[in-house]
């Protein structure tokens, strides 16, 4: 009887110390000292990502490796870019330092599998809203509205002036990425395509007369023309709206009114203009940043 | 799985051009490399030369070199094809390219069956006057292939599974498609990839089924 009564005292105690252990406030999120805009002491809802995040102190970004202008890596690894300064506006509110941002390397094929399984908290990475992948993932945003262009060689030889001059001239070939939405698109006007794997890949074809025009979002062409020292301008005649969105976990919807509540503060208080002029801003024009889309 | 039903027209294509560049390939080879084995066994000592020089170069070079040098190099040069639209184009390079290097492996195998004649034969042949191409044509070759079925295959097996490469070269074969294929439906990528294994499988299973079956009818008892 005295052995039970001693085991259910230290039971009892033990329970107390962790009632009492898990009743300690969570750290606030401290502010940066950054150039974001931080969040001063604003305490999250208990549960919900951006009180985990913030409590962990670091966030994991999936972004291009490989995107000039969006997300391109140096030779040190760190991506820079728009992308990467919309993800340090994020982490920013949530009290992260840019150099807490865990980057990892999404390409098309694994954005959602990231997503899903959770090896990314969310994906900042030129990655255009559509009905399909909402299934999957949801969105935040869009951040950015890139539509589909046209890249020639300088002076533009054959004149062309959007997609319906290849319903015009179906013998002249044009090169995209093959499974990527500029591939759908463009085959609403013409069959005569060469899919490469990448889009750089697509310029040779071009320099050799087995291709007369590339055509993906003009944020890529943009690009390629800035990287090819004036030898590929782009046409400047978008045809379609491809708006860029921040991908994440599809039920988390806290998280993506959050961060809808972020970029929207962004645009008013220019840290997306700012970030749009350190990046993009010096081949593109700053456009008018988009509504983003609470559905 | 219904991401493989709805993409499957897309995944059918690409199958059918990994076996175009198969078929091309195979058949290409088998006849160069018999050439080329050909060469390396001549009294002529410039043909040898040649032929040992081809069979290292391209049996030392990795394979996306060599379509690298088709798909980029050639074009450039000049000496695509022409009269053909673009795809074709690059699908005939990457033929090229594929059958060029695979015929030294094909090459190097006949030799080895060659090797393992014994040299009475040829000097059997010699002696009631067969000249050096009869003698191949006639007694070498048809005793030496006999016996290298097994190797021969294998180089086969590879080739199917190398045409891969050539969907980074704008040729759209079955990975090329699959990668269209998980850019639409990328919650189901497992099952495509699976989807494109089966259907390599679907090439190579049959082709190890028929060395057995060409194996047996052509053994050589001694």
């Amino acid at each position: 009887m005295r052995f039970r009564t001693a085991t259910a005292v230290a039971a009892i105690a033990a329970a107390g110390a962790l009632v009492l252990a898990g009743c300690t406030d969570s750290s606030a999120p401290e502010g940066d000292g950054g150039d974001n805009p931080t969040s001063e002491q604003v305490p999250y809802e208990d549960g919900t990502t951006m009180a985990e995040l913030a409590d962990a102190g670091s966030i994991t970004i999936g972004t291009k490796f490989a995107q000039p202008l969006f997300g391109l890596a140096g030779p040190d690894g760190i991506p820079q870019g728009f992308d990467i300064e919309i993800g340090k506006i994020i982490a920013g509110q949530l009290g992260i330092a840019p150099e807490d941002i865990k980057w990892v390397e999404t390409v098309s094929a694994n954005r959602e599998p990231f997503i899903e399984s959770g090896q990314v908290d969310i994906v900042i990475a030129t990655y255009t809203i559509n009905d399909k992948r909402k299934e999957v993932v949801s969105f935040a945003g869009p951040y950015y509205e890139a539509g589909q262009d046209i890249l020639v060689p300088s002076g533009n030889p054959e004149g062309i002036t959007g997609p319906e001059w290849f319903q015009d001239n179906p013998d002249k070939t044009v090169c995209t990425v093959s499974g990527s939405t500029s591939l759908a698109n463009i085959q609403e006007y013409t069959t005569n395509i060469l899919e490469a794997a990448d889009y750089a890949d697509c310029l040779d074809p071009i320099r050799n007369g087995q291709a007369v025009a590339v055509t993906t979002d003009n944020v890529i062409l943009a690009g390629l023309a800035d990287q090819s020292d004036g030898e590929f301008e782009v046409v400047n005649n978008p045809f379609t709206a491809e708006p860029y969105g921040i991908g994440l976990n599809h039920d988390d919807t806290d998280f993506r009114m959050w961060i809808n509540d972020v970029l929207e503060q962004s645009y008013e208080d220019g840290s997306w203009a700012a970030a749009w002029e350190a990046t993009a801003g010096k081949v593109l024009d700053l456009p008018t940043p988009p509504a983003v889309d609470r559905y | 799985m219904d991401a493989v039903i709805e993409n499957f027209p897309l995944l059918w294509g690409g199958f059918l051009r990994t076996l175009a560049l198969f078929g091309i390939g195979a058949v290409g080879s088998l006849v160069l490399g018999t050439l080329v084995a050909a060469m390396r066994l001549s009294p002529v000592a410039p043909m040898r030369a040649v032929a040992t020089v081809y069979t290292e170069w391209l049996r030392n070079t990795p394979l996306t070199l060599v379509l690298l040098g088709f798909a980029v190099v050639v074009p450039n040069l000049g000496l695509a094809p022409r009269g053909v639209d673009s795809q074709t184009a690059f699908f005939i390079l990457a033929a090229i390219g594929l059958t060029l290097y695979t015929s030294p492996f094909i090459a190097e195998g006949i030799r080895s069956g060659v090797n393992a004649i014994p040299v009475g034969q040829a000097e059997a042949a010699r002696s009631i006057g067969l000249g050096f191409g009869q003698t191949l044509s006639e007694v070498i070759l048809p005793q030496a292939i006999r016996m290298v079925i097994p190797p021969i295959v294998n180089v086969l097996i590879a080739l199917v599974k190398n045409t891969s490469v050539a969907g980074g070269f704008f040729v759209v074969e079955l990975i090329g498609a699959s990668r269209a294929a998980i850019n639409a439906r990328g919650d189901q990528v497992l099952a495509i990839l699976l989807s494109v294994a089966v259907f390599y499988l679907a090439v190579t299973i049959p082709l190890g089924r028929l060395q057995t079956y060409v194996e047996k009818r052509v053994a050589v008892l001694r």
